[in-house]
């Protein structure tokens, strides 16, 4: 009787499951899709050259910490330092400009790098759970920061005739440097994850640690990879910041890192790992700075809605992850 | 060989296993001795005042995580309940005092009641169900408050922040109450003991018939009311009501304090007060470096670093 | 293809966990070519000589030899570079990667720039399953196949690695029918490339189709090994259980006495108890002042039995009825209501709270009965605490001594207490006296005996024959998750009970 009626069950089952993975994987797309397409009807400034430019330009600082936060959730992870350290990144810039170009570039990559590499040696070797760790090293680059720039007193001025400054400011085809920039790496980004044994390890220690290990796979060496990746990143975005904005401000970053996790997770990637793409960010980031930039255009709403709009399209997301999984776990 | 090896280790686990269980009593007689002799003006009763009131807020949420932790879990959310609770204080302080705090009070259960819906009930790690709230909690209690910082001027109210009770701050009194509280609940109860029974082996527990799912939403639904309670103090406190940094870095401060006093995050355990003094510990490494001409800076890469050590210690034991 | 060259040997491997002996001086040889079966009952060693063959373990003593030399692994990796490859009953592989993923994580072809060459990959992943029977598309995440497809690809990964040895830890457990002629078409090609397989798994039917050899372990020593055709199956069940045929022995060897009387009426009715692929039909009934025994070899469902009766393991058909009320199944606060409790089988995992003291692991199912208003009440638990650590004489410095510091014997016996606490009607117990010393299990067997003379209903699982024997008034036996008859009186002889286990099965 019950195995007569399995197989038009598991059919049914499957083909909801294969809807809800669609949900969970394309939802975003589609709601941006939806999203941008009602805007452009609806507020005559958003089709604008002038406003879709500057969307870009502002997504790509958020889009380079998303990148390497990819990453790292894919393993399974988390990395909460990355707003410290993107602040961290900025204020290091421009107290490197100081030794002109390079001095501007490597001194936050350096720095920032390191304490991503501290994150992921004390994940990967430690057995430290990702949270803690990271949440202590976000308090660690916020005093370190606090500690160059004076107790937040001094900001470190971009001299106006740097050559570093054209990293944050130039444009070529009318667009924003940063834009290409981010791009660049999106690219990089996607054939590192896609197509090396690398983006296969890190798929692998976020969807199967133990099966990982056991296949021999080298995952604390990939663990401490992506830490630093995003470490790396997230200064990086830090340093563009800050030609962008001519000094390195102290105060930026306060909750970006909930900001990165938010776009990455409303762009597919699996919170609990092993699945994501990151395709599925870039999504998630712009449809962050859409709305964003609707709530400016309505001009009457709270700027402060962009948090409650995350969070409930994060919880949706969570909860939708989380069904689709323990029907797996039935099966 | 094994005999060699073996020997260190053990020692080292029971130096670890010595310095989770007391660690905290004796780095607090230190820096209690340090400051004494070392800081001027340090024994004095209002500095005494002032160190308590400021470890009150993080003490009563960290009480709360205390209990969230000892069933394995961690709530991110606390700094954002405390936002909301501030947002929702002057819209009610109309009424009256009471009303103002019974809301946030109750919007804080109501946060925690449905991040324990999420752990319990979807089976969501307790990380990624409470970091929606985390995202979207303070962004929904500044829109509550349009963003603004709202000056308080009921005198009811602000006497929470600034008053006093058998000459001891009302805060201060608050958090001493609920620590007792905390402390009977986890000993003496049968929901206390029934916590720790989950923490330490969820299987064993639900074999044993135990309610597990509805114990674990009532944890995070007292983590909820802490954070809100504390809420209520810091705005008190402030004298005003400012959803965007109240409570910041918060579930930091909370989780360091709880496990600083010795509550392993694998669950199974909690110790209130070690909780109690943990939070004190941080307020004292804080203020010792404060006092001492050493930045604000410095004190959160101490901080980070304790953190870090509190946390390396722990698992050291857990391994065993 | 046989030939008579050893190809993997472990040479008087010993393995000693905690003093405990694991694996007692065990020599086992594989030949090039041939299936072995590797088979004996829960604690036997199995496990434990497969993670010493793979690297997961390295032996206090003996030695390892591979196509002749001695070699040592100190990880996994290096025994599967080494060509031995493990298929785990519990597939470890990566679900939401895919499929060609899966075969080739470690070993991606690359392109000219160094690239994972997804193309020729799924190519060859694709020709790699079909060799096996599997026609998916390798595109897919593998999380998405059927359990069989899923173990086949873990199969193909192991054997695309060139291995010369592929170790399957019950391969069947969790495969239909229809997957499993699959998995033993894949055997048999295997066999015939000459690849040496171990095979454990406790069905006997299984066994005698494929395998030509067989070593028997038991209590982590060598009982056997030889050929299998030739082999009557009630002598490997008996070398299994330890126990001889027609070796009947007189009462008292045990703790327990003599027959209970038992009422009539049924005090727990179970019908027709389905679930999932682990109990595809068990029917028993206890009667109050009755032990009952479950009997059947290791994955026969005894477990799986007993847990659905608790509420633990969900109900797909079947119903349970205490003293003519209906059980709602699938939750234990209901079955514990209903008057049930479980002794469960892993005292570790499923039993203590590690952390608290015996006073509160002892008190814990019974806290509402010992609290008013939500206040535990000291004063009534010392009482309850003290009478029961007095019964059952439990050894501890004080009642709150940490439960994790006392002996195994002592743990089992304040597990006893946490249920007797509860007041129940129906004890089910689950391997009471696995791992414990010899007084306290003679201790613990005549505890059973007093509770069911004082009325109470005991449904009993064991692996140990003579305790089960002895203790059981009636048995039960199943095999492959289905109850195939029942002993009552004078036919409960270990003769019987042999017989009807080894009997040869439709599944």
């Amino acid at each position: 009787m019950i195995t007569v009626d399995r197989p038009t069950r598991t059919r049914s089952v499957a083909s909801k499951q294969l809807f809800a993975t669609v949900l969970q994987r394309q939802g975003a797309a589609v709601v941006l899709v939806l999203v941008v397409a009602v805007s452009w009807l609806t507020f005559p400034n958003f089709g604008t050259v002038d406003n879709l430019r500057d969307l870009a330009l502002q997504s790509s600082f958020l889009a380079v910490i998303a990148l390497g936060m990819t990453f790292v959730i894919i393993t399974g992870g988390i990395d909460l330092s990355v707003g410290s350290v993107y602040a961290l990144g900025g204020v290091l810039a421009a107290y490197g400009s100081q030794w002109g170009f390079f001095g501007a570039l490597l001194l936050p990559l350096v720095a920032c790098g390191l304490i991503g590499l501290i994150n992921g040696f004390l994940v990967a070797k430690t057995g430290m759970a990702p949270f803690i760790v990271t949440l202590a090293t976000l308090l660690f680059a916020r005093g370190l920061l606090l500690a160059i720039s004076h107790e937040g007193s001094t900001t470190y001025k971009i001299a106006a005739d740097s050559a570093f400054l054209t990293l944050g400011r130039g444009t070529f085809l009318g667009i924003g440097y940063p834009v290409y920039i981010a791009a660049i790496l999106f690219v990089v980004g996607g054939i590192v994850l896609r197509r090396t044994a690398f983006g296969d390890t890190v798929f692998a220690t976020g969807g199967a640690e133990n099966s990982a290990l056991l296949m021999g796979l080298p995952v604390a060496r990939t663990k401490m990879a992506v830490y630093t990746m995003s470490g790396v990143l997230a200064g990086f975005a830090g340093a563009l910041t800050a030609a962008y904005l001519e000094s390195g401000v102290t105060v930026i970053g306060v909750g970006t890192e909930l900001d990165a996790i938010s776009v990455v997770v409303i762009g597919g990637t699996l919170l609990t790992g092993g699945a994501g793409s990151v395709l599925g960010t870039v999504v998630g980031v712009l449809l962050r700075d859409v709305i964003q930039n609707i709530i400016n255009q309505i001009g009457t709403l709270d700027s402060n809605y962009q948090a409650v709009v995350s969070g409930g399209f994060l919880l949706a997301v969570v909860v939708v992850q989380r069904v689709l999984a323990r029907n797996r776990e039935r099966r | 060989m094994a005999v060699t090896t073996a020997r260190p280790t053990v020692d080292r686990t029971r130096v670890a296993g010595w310095l989770q269980d007391y660690g905290v009593y004796l780095a607090v007689a230190v820096l209690l001795v340090f400051n004494v002799a070392f800081t001027a003006n340090f024994l004095s009763v209002a500095n005494f005042r002032t160190q308590l009131v400021e470890a009150a807020p993080v003490c009563i949420v960290a009480l709360g995580m205390a209990l969230v932790i000892g069933t394995e879990g961690v709530d991110l959310s606390v700094g954002a309940v405390m936002a909301l609770s501030a947002a929702l204080v002057p819209l009610y302080l109309g009424y009256n005092a009471l009303t103002a705090v019974i809301v946030a009070v109750v919007a804080g259960l109501a946060c925690g009641v449905f991040n324990g819906f999420l752990v319990a009930y979807l089976g969501i790690q307790p990380i990624v169900a409470t970091l929606a709230l985390l995202v979207g909690g303070r962004g929904l209690a500044l829109v509550i408050a349009h963003g603004q910082l709202v000056q308080l001027y009921n005198p009811t109210f602000l006497s929470l922040g600034s008053g006093d009770l058998l000459g001891i701050p009302i805060s201060v009194v608050v958090a001493a109450v609920l620590a007792v509280a905390a402390g009977l609940l986890v000993q003496r109860t049968t929901f206390g003991r029934r916590i720790v029974a989950i923490g330490g082996n969820r299987a064993a527990s639900r074999l044993a018939g135990l309610p597990v799912r509805r114990v674990l939403v009532g944890v995070y639904a007292i983590c909820g009311v802490l954070a809100a309670i504390a809420g209520v103090l810091a705005t008190s406190r402030l004298s005003a009501s400012d959803p965007a940094n109240v409570g910041l870095l918060m579930e930091l401060s909370a989780i360091t304090a709880v496990v600083v006093g010795g509550t392993p995050l694998t669950g199974g355990r909690i110790r209130v007060l070690g909780t109690v003094m943990g939070a004190l510990l941080m307020q004292l490494v804080r203020a010792t470096l404060i006092k001492h001409n050493l930045p604000d800076s410095t004190a959160q890469m101490v901080q980070a670093a304790i953190i870090v050590a509190a946390v390396y210690a722990a698992r050291e034991r857990s391994r065993r | 293809m046989r030939t008579d060259a050893v190809v993997l040997e472990a040479f008087g491997a010993s393995l000693h966990f905690a003093g405990v002996k694991a694996l007692d001086f065990v020599t086992f040889s594989l030949h090039a070519g041939e299936v072995h079966a590797l088979v004996g009952e829960n604690g036997a060693g199995k496990s434990t000589l497969i993670k010493v063959l793979t690297g997961v373990y390295q032996p206090d003593e003996g030695a390892l030899t591979h196509r002749g030399k001695p070699v040592v692994f100190h990880r996994p990796v290096q025994a599967q570079q080494a060509g031995i490859s493990t298929i785990y009953q519990e597939v470890n592989l990566v679900p939401l990667m895919s499929v060609a993923a899966n075969v080739f994580l470690g070993r991606q072809p690359r392109n000219r720039l160094g690239l994972v060459d997804t193309n020729r990959m799924n190519a060859m992943a694709a020709e790699v399953l079909a060799e096996y029977g599997i026609e998916e598309d390798v595109r897919r995440p593998l999380g998405e196949l059927a359990v069989g497809a899923q173990q086949m690809v873990a199969l193909a990964r192991a054997v695309s690695a060139d291995a010369d040895v592929v170790i399957m830890d019950e391969p069947t457990s969790s495969l239909e029918p229809r997957e499993v002629e699959t998995l033993f078409g894949v055997i048999e090609t295997l066999h015939r490339k000459g690849i040496a397989i171990v095979y454990v798994s406790h069905r006997m039917d299984e066994l005698y189709r494929i395998c030509d050899r067989v070593t028997v372990l038991r209590d982590g020593r060598l009982v056997h090994t030889g050929p299998l055709a030739d082999l009557p199956r009630i002598e490997l069940v008996s070398m299994m259980l330890g126990r001889e045929v027609g070796d009947i022995r007189a009462h008292g060897a045990t703790g327990f006495g003599a027959e209970h009387h038992a009422s009539k009426e049924p005090l727990l009715r179970a019908e027709n108890l389905v679930s999932g692929r682990r109990l595809a039909g068990v029917s028993l009934d206890v009667r109050p002042g009755e032990v009952v025994g479950l009997a059947g070899l290791l994955g026969s469902g005894r477990t799986e039995t007993v847990r659905a009766i608790l509420g633990d393991l969900p109900l797909d058909g079947g119903t349970i009825t205490v003293a003519g009320t209906v059980v709602p199944s699938g939750s234990v606060p209901a079955a514990m209501r209903a008057g049930i409790s479980m002794l469960a089988e892993d005292r570790k995992s499923d039993g203590i709270i590690p952390n608290l003291s015996v006073r509160e692991n002892i008190v814990l199912a019974a806290l509402p009965r010992l609290s008013r208003f939500g206040l535990v009440s000291r004063a009534k638990q010392d009482r309850i605490v003290r009478t029961f650590m007095e019964r059952l004489r439990i050894k501890a410095s004080s009642p709150d001594q940490k439960v994790a510091e006392l002996s195994g014997g002592n743990q089992q016996k304040v597990l006893l207490a946490r249920w007797l606490c509860t007041q129940p009607k129906l004890l089910l117990l689950d391997e009471p006296t696995r791992g414990i010393d010899v007084g306290a299990k003679a201790e613990v067997q005549a505890l059973i005996d007093e509770l069911a003379a004082e009325g109470l209903a005991v449904l009993l699982v064991s692996s140990d024959m003579e305790e089960l024997i002895d203790g059981a008034d009636r048995l039960v036996v199943l095999r492959d998750g289905v109850a195939i008859g029942e002993l009552a009186g004078d036919q409960v002889t270990e003769d019987n009970v042999l017989a009807a286990i080894a009997a040869e099965g439709s599944r």
